[in-house]
């Protein structure tokens, strides 16, 4: 997406996503024995060799970097589910999969950190990225059928998908409403007022719009 | 709920995640999320941000001693990343609420209800921020205007109320999710609710959902 470093436009840097999906759980297998971790985040460990353990996602790629462990690739990244969900993806136009909020920041650290622990990794990678450019896919032609509302419901949309749609959804809910209340919506206030020295232009539509307000 | 996820296993790490979510960790990078994601300032969260602060100062004391009883490098550096994990959030969090202040200064002095949601040292820094906004304004450019025209907030001397102050846009679309199981909320423009269960994205007018950010509803 264009801009998406402009937190004007794009409200999430792709960065402070992967932050948000750093933090969920996976299953490790240690090779070395380790005491309780008592982090600010949550008290984790303590570790054994061979012995399964629950950790957030960047403490399993923090060990896996030094080769202190494997990481379990999570259940929903098998591939007779990946299989199952994008079957059901191109079957059903209407509605999305239940898929992880995180699914594609977890499944690409994961690729990115812990290749060797992921079985048929072509195969799986293949899998979530035709699940994705479905999924991708089915929001934009979902998004022709907008009409002037004031909320749209997605189920199952994920963070990523929220993120890149944003902008369009947001701005066109907007000129949706703005047309619909022609007194009450100002032009995006994204252009009109993002810094303060700018501000002068946005005034004068105020004053001038108040004694439009009875249609 | 778990009735529509074909697997279940999804289902149940929401429930999971659910229970883990507690840790004040969690609860500040949700509302850095709601403060990040909403258009205008939301009520500084002052027992949170205490707790994380304490938290932050206890565990570098910590992380200092580890390092001076030679414990092992990689569990010290372990410690420091999550160290490191919660400090971004605390920063970024009030970096945040201090580019709002500095957005909407006028506006946020003169409504007393904005003007309660500031921390005590928000308060200070909104009216060092006007101050120093009105005397740059004044010495670069008002002083040198006709004297009808020299309020940084008016236009000129006729205006009856402050018409140069930009406000936050409130009726802007935000993208929100469920905290609870369900919630269901009333529209506009609409005799149905809108019912949200977790699962549910929903991109909604912000004044509807004002009150219930950081209670019923997250932004994301």
């Amino acid at each position: 997406m264009a801009g998406q470093s402009d937190p004007h436009i794009s409200l999430f840097s792709p960065e402070e996503i992967e932050f948000m999906a750093e933090d969920e759980l996976v299953e490790i297998v240690p090779n070395m024995r380790m005491d309780p971790l008592n982090f600010i985040s949550g008290d984790f460990g303590p570790f054994f060799p061979q012995i399964p353990a629950n950790v957030p996602l960047w403490l399993a790629m923090a060990l896996k970097k030094r080769g202190k462990c494997t990481i379990r690739p999570p259940q929903w990244m098998s591939i007779e589910n990946l299989t199952h969900v994008l079957e059901g993806e191109r079957e059903d136009q209407g509605a999305f999969q239940a898929v992880p909020f995180h699914y594609i920041e977890i499944s690409r650290l994961l690729f990115d950190h812990a290749r060797d622990d992921i079985p048929d990794i072509y195969m799986v990678r293949s899998l979530i990225e035709d699940i994705r450019d479905v999924r991708l896919h089915k929001v934009e032609t979902n998004l022709e059928k907008f009409s002037a509302t004031s909320a749209v419901k997605i189920a199952h949309l994920s963070a990523m998908e929220v993120n890149v749609v944003r902008p369009f959804v947001v701005r066109a809910l907007q000129a949706f409403y703005k047309h619909d209340n022609p007194v009450v919506m100002s032009d995006s206030d994204s252009v009109t007022d993002r810094q303060p020295q700018t501000r002068q232009p946005q005034v004068p539509r105020n004053a001038q719009r108040q004694p439009l307000k009875r249609r | 709920m778990a009735t529509d996820f074909g697997e279940g296993s999804t289902a149940e790490a929401n429930e999971y995640e659910t229970l883990m979510s507690t840790t004040d960790v969690q609860l500040l990078k949700t509302a850095w999320r709601n403060e990040k994601a909403a258009p205008e300032i939301l009520q500084f969260q002052v027992q949170l941000v205490k707790r994380a602060t304490e938290q932050i100062q206890l565990m570098e004391e910590t992380v200092e001693e580890f390092e001076e009883s030679g414990m092992d490098p990689l569990t010290v550096s372990l410690y420091q990343m999550d160290l490191d994990r919660a400090q971004f959030l605390l920063r970024s969090y009030l970096r945040i609420r201090l580019q709002k202040v500095e957005k909407y200064m006028f506006y946020i002095r003169k409504n007393d209800n904005l003007r309660n949601r500031l921390s005590e040292p928000e308060r200070v820094f909104v009216n060092r921020c006007i101050d120093d906004m009105e005397k740059h304004l004044g010495d670069t450019v008002l002083s040198k205007l006709p004297d009808n025209y020299q309020s940084a907030r008016r236009q000129s001397i006729i205006s009856e109320e402050d018409d140069m102050v930009p406000e936050p846009q409130l009726e802007t679309f935000v993208a929100c999710k469920s905290s609870n199981r369900f919630v269901s909320l009333r529209l506009v423009d609409s005799e149905r609710p809108l019912e949200m269960e977790r699962h549910d994205v929903s991109f909604v007018l912000y004044k509807v959902i004002e009150e219930k950010v950081g209670v019923d509803i997250d932004l994301v």
